[in-house]
């Protein structure tokens, strides 16, 4: 937390009655916001309270309906376009956003090229961009393609581009959502220093363990209203919680009931080798929560990709129910009543520019053709049963589903997957950028699945949230699996010591339980 | 702010905004008539019409199986030499099978069969190319576009290949007769059009199509098999030539290295005033078959008129293209 002369200087840049409607829809009602120069300012509220949009208006993107914004005393209109990055106000979007063609060096410098001569001086970019890398600890070559990289790394690779801006105001949303602990505490060590050099931060995110470590103020928006602007110092996290949703938050995760000792084994997994991945072997049970830990990069999407055959397996072999199966196509898997649903939901989950309705539906299109056509009344039925179960908010149907807030897409991508009536899920992610009230519902859901005999490969870079839901507990390793936990040893050290590498399991006898 | 959860389903209305990418193009069909009448009075004749709709109805059908295609995020350029060539090759069949069949309907329904089943064949190697050899679709059709041309060249021998004229004169009727005063090629069209736009709204295939051209790892990690979904816009789209081809053939009789030159610029063009994405994604059917109209009209508009040399018919064409292009463009801005 930075220092109280902070909260003494003017603000740098602030919003006054700002209110905000897309075509007749209000989504920020007259609110008040300022951030001053050090300080770390975080803004959090449920899915669609309109945090994006408040610092989309804060950085030029959006032009307020009503009200003004002012930067260093003066009313200014900002630039559209992300042309406000030359006034030093620099923007890291919720989604990614850079050209998936390019090299990340190219990236970091796109619009401000580094030139020698009136040509551009290819190397001097490439080593300012590999030094850039070196602070953040990210392990991206410079010449690497972006469309190559992780997400994880892609967002390493955005918050690079934004630091090196001469920034004034560093706006960043979620930049943590794709991020894992060890990067998390990398961006927070560059926030700090750019702090300490009075840079003014903002900051969403839905962790309210990070706002509580790294934020000064914090300002709560529900449906659009400013609830509260706080010093940090005032608040718990519960209290946070409680603010964001409007009412009492307890049990974030559901009790755990022990699948049955004997329960069949559903999936099985024998030394599995794929592209990123070796040696994999693991049992899941009927009814059972199995957790998958790791660093970023880890391997464990690699895993569930080669499973359900988006990937080619080199060797190994699964069963299913004791059968053996060999998925060489995501629809074999789906019929055979596995599903997968990617932590990607931009490039792989969802179709931004169509509707609610045909992105739910595409996955398990066949139920709804009747006669050999489709039928709409089923979908829309199928999209109102999704609706309800995973609450999820939009305008109406038809908007395009890159216009959902994040936690709303994510809950469409869910209600996607589910909509196959999987017996054995595979959630890569499931709660990422979703806000503490729904990440309760979700935790709910998983959990009621499991009770009705589905089993869930659960995949998350939230520790709490393994350990909070599992059973038992994968934990990967540079594409090895390096432990299996259960019961008391599933706990956050235990975790980290085998996903760093400081302990390993010897193999087979930790597989089933 | 956010709709309660039941409401969702409920198309909300849409307001007094004019959505101009859906009226774009029968706005633009609207003042072409509108001009036309003004111009001449002859163009709303029952012969101009049908003519114009007639010699439209080729590049309607083939744009319709573009339109497929390119919402599928794919290309064919090759549709105009693959038509010359089919023409040839039908002609050829024909006049072969003379001698054993002799004259009448026997010949020309083989030579019918052998020109779907070449559309049939001719895409299927389209397609396969593109989604078995991972070779981009813009350099396989440019390669097919000119192996085609090259080869109803090589069939012609540089010349023309010319039906049998008492066979054209059994399939003249194809062309030039039809049902209640409607020439076969429109009704051909109309049929092509109806049957598209209810597969591409209400077929699995089309939103599989709209799916894929939008995303191509959404619709892999969907489950839906994207190379043979693609293979199929192809050849739908070969087929689709075919039944032009078929058409086409007892208009002249004959076909040559000229046959069919440009065709899949206009079919394309077509496609695009429609308002359907170039870059996939998106498509409609009703809006290529107005399209395709809108190009035809121009054309006819030009002839019926003096102040202005008919030779500039491709140059309005073009701005038409460009006008239809920016239309789709600033909508996405908004
Ligand atoms: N361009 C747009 N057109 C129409 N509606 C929009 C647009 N952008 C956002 N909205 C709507 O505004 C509301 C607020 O969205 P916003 O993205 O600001 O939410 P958020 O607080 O960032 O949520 P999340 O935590 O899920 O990211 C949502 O209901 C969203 O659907
Ligand atoms: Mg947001």
């Amino acid at each position: 937390m930075s220092s109280a002369e902070g909260t003494l200087a003017p603000a740098v840049l602030s919003a006054n009655r700002i209110s905000k409607s897309f075509g007749e829809i209000p989504v920020l009602f007259s609110i008040d916001f300022d951030i001053k120069p050090g300080e770390v300012h975080a803004i959090i509220g449920e899915n669609g309270a309109g945090k994006s949009t408040l610092i989309k208006i804060l950085s030029g993107i959006e032009q307020p309906t009503s009200g003004s914004i002012t930067y260093d005393g003066e009313t200014v209109t900002l630039p559209p376009d992300g042309k406000a990055e030359a006034m030093g106000i620099v923007l890291i979007h919720q989604e990614l956003n850079l050209a998936e063609h390019l090299t990340a060096s190219e990236s970091i410098f796109l619009g401000r090229e580094i030139k020698r001569f009136g040509f551009l001086d290819l190397g001097a970019m490439r080593s300012k961009a590999a030094e850039l890398m070196d602070t953040l600890h990210v392990r991206v070559d410079p010449d690497d393609r972006i469309n190559t990289l992780s997400v994880a790394d892609k967002q390493m690779v955005e918050i690079a581009k934004a630091i090196s801006r001469d920034a004034r105001v560093l706006i960043m949303d979620e930049p943590t959502a794709v991020l894992s602990v060890a990067e998390t505490q990398t961006l927070f060590e560059q926030i700090r220093r750019l702090t300490a050099r009075g840079v003014a931060v903002i900051f969403i995110s839905h962790k309210l363990d990070e706002i509580m470590e790294l934020a000064d103020r914090v300002t709560v928006l529900r449906d659009g209203q400013l609830i509260a602007t706080v010093g940090t110092e005032a608040l718990t996290p519960d209290s946070i919680a409680q603010m964001m949703v409007g009412r009492e938050l307890s049990n974030l995760y559901p009790p755990k009931h022990e699948p049955d000792v004997d329960a069949p084994v559903v999936l099985g997994v024998r030394n599995l080798t794929a592209k990123g991945v070796r040696d994999i072997s693991f049992d899941l049970k009927r009814g059972e929560i199995l957790g998958f830990a790791g660093l970023i990069g880890s391997g464990r999407t690699a895993v569930a990709e080669a499973i359900v055959g988006l990937t080619h397996r080199t060797g190994g072999d699964i069963t299913l129910d004791g059968k053996p199966v060999n998925f060489t196509q995501v629809a074999q898997s789906v019929d055979a009543g596995l599903a997968y649903m990617t932590k990607d939901r931009k490039g792989k989950g969802l179709l931004l520019n169509m509707g609610l309705r045909p992105n739910l539906t595409l996955l398990t299109l066949k139920k709804h053709i009747k006669g050999g056509f489709l039928d709409g009344a089923s979908e829309d039925r199928a999209l109102e049963r999704a609706v309800r179960r995973f609450d999820i908010r939009a305008r109406d149907a038809s908007v395009a589903v890159g216009r959902l807030s994040g936690g709303n897409q994510q809950k469409l991508m869910l209600g996607k997957t589910m909509e196959s009536e999987p017996e054995i899920v595979i959630m890569d992610e499931p709660t990422r950028g979703i806000d503490v009230g729904t990440k309760q519902q979700i935790y709910h859901i998983i959990a009621a699945l499991a009770a009705e005999g589905k089993s869930i490969i659960l995949i998350s870079s939230e520790m709490q949230e393994v350990i909070g839901l599992s059973h038992r507990v994968v934990v990967m390793r540079e594409g090895r699996l390096t432990g299996v936990l259960e019961g008391a040893e599933i706990t956050e050290a235990e975790i980290m010591r085998y996903a760093a590498g400081i302990k390993q399991s010897g193999n087979d006898e930790r597989i089933s339980a | 702010m956010s709709v309660s959860a039941p409401d969702i389903p409920a198309k909300t209305k849409r307001g007094f905004r004019l959505d101009l990418k859906t009226v774009g193009p029968l706005l633009a069909l609207a003042l072409l008539v509108l001009l036309g009448i003004s111009l001449n009075e002859n163009f709303l004749s029952y012969n101009n019409l049908t003519n114009v709709l007639a010699r439209s109805s080729f590049i309607g059908i083939i744009a319709i199986g573009a339109t497929f295609v390119i919402t599928a995020g794919g290309l064919d350029l090759s549709v105009g030499s693959m038509a010359a060539v089919i023409a040839g090759v039908m002609i050829m069949v024909m006049n072969w099978l003379i001698p054993t069949m002799g004259i009448g309907w026997g010949v020309v329904l083989a030579g019918m069969a052998t020109g779907i089943l070449l559309g049939g064949v001719a895409g299927t190697f389209n397609g396969m190319m593109i989604t078995r050899g991972r070779i981009e679709a813009f350099i396989v059709t440019l390669g097919t576009m000119g192996i085609f041309r090259s080869l109803v060249t090589f069939l012609a021998n540089g010349g023309t290949l010319s039906l049998n004229f008492q066979v054209a004169d059994v399939y003249r009727p194809v062309y030039y007769d039809g049902l209640l005063g409607v020439p076969w090629p429109i009704i051909v069209f109309a049929l092509v059009a109806i049957a598209g736009e209810i597969t591409m709204r209400y077929t699995a295939f089309g939103r599989y199509c709209a799916a894929i051209g939008s995303n191509e790892q959404v619709a892999r990690y969907s489950s839906i098999n994207v190379d043979n979904v693609r293979l199929l816009t192809y050849i739908l789209q070969g087929v689709l030539v075919g039944v032009a081809v078929l058409l086409y053939v007892p208009r002249l009789g004959s076909a040559s290295s000229t046959t069919g030159v440009l065709w899949e610029l206009e079919a394309i063009a077509g496609v695009i005033i429609g308002g359907t994405t170039l870059k996939g994604g998106y498509g409609r059917i009703w809006g290529t078959v107005v399209g395709v109209v809108i190009l035809g009209l121009i054309g006819n508009i030009l002839n019926l008129q003096n102040l202005i040399s008919p030779y500039l018919n491709g140059a309005f064409q073009g701005v038409i293209i460009i006008l239809a292009v920016m239309l789709q463009r600033g909508r996405k801005n908004a």
